[in-house]
């Protein structure tokens, strides 16, 4: 079978594909492929109906699907070729991709490539809730696809377990469409969703929030007909005695995100534990060269703002590449050095830095905090020193690092100011 | 709730800024209530924020319109500006009781000031003929 040949290939129609494509037909490459699974681009934004969208990059509060059209349109308008319903099988390290699509299956050899496959929730499987298996249990994600995109209302009485943002902005949806949330359960002893959307998701509605009490049995025969919730320990184990009985007849999770990432894998990208990404330069370049990785495939952003820049970045050092390669030479990957997460710090990225160019660092904390300061240490020098008034493991810090005296490798530490 | 006189302590975070000052506002009354007094703010957007929290809080809200003859059976809307937090469910009755015609563009004015709000509601999808999605199909 033929083996088509391109030039930049993205997989993923989401935010962070869009910003991919347009930056690399922007950066001068003429041949970009965007590769969607969906029959529609736009990603998760299709069903993200709430605002609070574009803040950053728009300045104004667009919702998901207004923001995705901002890039589909854009993405119309230049010399882009998209594929819908075209899912991708395997990537190889010499970069050629098994795809299925309506036409069937076949092969493309790519220049470069972008992996923008965004992520998916966690179920109630890797959490482990005994009791039954009733149905009304949903992921948030899928409660909301069910709601915003189908006009199914997947229950009349709620419990959400976990405080991420997308079972906050749930918990309204479902009292604005006239069903009732009994409470938000957390086993952490602080909320994981956004303090704007703790107010205004939980707060004007009356849900209580339950910190450090999570869902320890599921009741109820083909339907679900409540939950039983306890309180937890420091170390997170339910305290005996503490059980009480939630009656409802749906079960939200709203339990973290991980990255989609089985094609990185079984193309032998190295990936980071902490992230579930790959670990990448910053020129957001994985360990396979011309493999670039951006979006929620890299690392869960808390705002899709921050996706568009950092997909637009990667774009175009994916472009810069393949136009380097189409000219006959395999571009050099110059020397890099780990980036290590210290103490205070859950995950940092670029995982590596190569050091001497510009760069941003995104990274988050392991613990609410006050007046803290980032801080990246190279061989015992203190390279850079940031103070933030506020930190929180919801909220995805970003800083600037000038290329100049830049050196490859460090730790990133945050410490008391 | 009627007559209740009593002041009593609001904790919430301001959002305006990233500082995310930890207020506590001082209340008085219910409906409307009334701030008496804010703590915990660095700066004065604090005490706006709060006031305006606590005295009249403005909420955008989105939610979804059902289409005939549409590739797909709602369109997400969203008010062009926020409302009063005491409209909400008005303005959702309102939402819920419109149909709206494909095709339907971005931006289309779907209702015009539902519960007296002075608000529109706009639409937030593109949502085609149900013809011309089944050309597009192939």
């Amino acid at each position: 079978m033929k083996c088509e040949i391109r030039g930049v290939v993205v997989i993923g129609g989401g935010p962070a594909g869009l910003a991919a494509a347009l930056s690399a037909v922007e950066a001068g490459c003429r041949d970009v492929l965007l590769l969607e699974r969906d029959i529609r681009l736009g990603g998760i934004l299709n069903q993200c109906i709430h605002d609070g969208f574009g803040l950053h990059a728009f300045g104004e509060a667009l919702s998901g699907p207004e923001y995705a059209a901002r890039y589909i349109d854009r993405v119309r308008t230049h010399d882009i070729e998209v594929r819908t319903g075209s899912m991708v099988l395997s990537l190889s390290r010499d970069r050629v991709l098994e795809v299925s699509s309506r036409n069937g299956y076949g092969t493309i050899r790519a220049d470069a490539v972008v992996l923008a496959m965004g992520c998916r929730e966690r179920t109630r499987e890797a959490l482990s809730i005994p009791g039954a298996r009733p149905s009304g249990i949903y992921t948030a994600g899928a409660a909301q696809n069910l709601m915003n995109l189908e006009n199914i209302l997947p229950g009349r009485r709620a419990v959400i377990l976990g405080s991420g943002d997308i079972g906050l902005i749930m918990a309204r949806r479902m009292v604005l469409e006239g069903a009732s949330v009994e409470g938000v359960y957390e086993v952490l002893p602080y909320a994981s969703g956004l303090p704007r959307n703790l107010r205004q998701c939980l707060d004007d509605y009356g849900i209580p929030l339950h910190l450090s009490t999570t869902v320890t049995e599921v009741l109820g025969k083909g339907r679900l007909e409540g939950v039983v919730v306890s309180r937890v320990d420091e170390s997170r184990s339910p305290i005996p005695g503490t059980e009480r009985e939630v009656p409802c007849d749906v079960l939200l999770l709203s339990v973290g995100l991980i990255p989609e990432n089985e094609l990185a894998r079984g193309c032998g990208i190295s990936l980071d534990f902490r992230t579930g990404g790959a670990v990448v330069d910053e020129t957001f370049m994985t360990d396979v060269p011309g493999v670039f990785a951006c979006g929620n495939a890299l690392h869960v952003h808390d705002l899709v703002d921050w996706v568009s820049v950092e997909a637009s970045e990667a774009g175009r050092e994916a472009a810069d590449w393949a136009v380097a390669f189409r000219r006959g030479r395999e571009p050099e990957v110059p020397v890099s050095l780990p980036v290590k997460a210290g103490e205070g710090v859950r995950y940092v990225l670029p995982g590596r830095l190569r050091g001497g160019r510009d760069a941003v660092l995104s990274l988050r904390v392991l613990a609410p905090g006050r007046d803290r300061d980032v801080i990246l240490r190279v061989e015992g020098r203190d390279v850079l020193r940031r103070t933030f008034p506020r930190v929180h493991p919801a909220e995805m810090l970003r800083l600037a690092v000038p290329g100049s005296d830049l050196p490859p490798g460090g730790v990133v530490e945050v410490v008391s100011s | 709730m009627s007559g209740a006189r009593l002041p009593s302590h609001l904790k919430f975070l301001c959002v305006v800024c990233p500082n995310g000052c930890d207020l506590v506002v001082a209340v008085e009354g219910t409906s409307p209530p009334k701030v008496l007094d804010v703590t915990g703010h660095r700066c004065p957007r604090g005490v706006d924020y709060a006031v305006s929290e606590v005295e009249r809080p403005l909420r955008s809200i989105a939610s979804s319109v059902r289409v005939r003859g549409g590739e797909m059976s709602l369109a997400s809307v969203r008010t062009d500006r926020p409302i009063p937090l005491e409209s909400v469910f008005g303005v959702m009755e309102e939402i819920r009781r419109c149909v709206a015609e494909a095709p339907v563009r971005i931006g289309d004015v779907l209702l015009e000031n539902p519960a007296g709000t002075g608000c529109r509601i706009l639409a937030t999808r593109n949502v085609e003929h149900l013809e011309k999605r089944g050309c597009q199909r192939g």
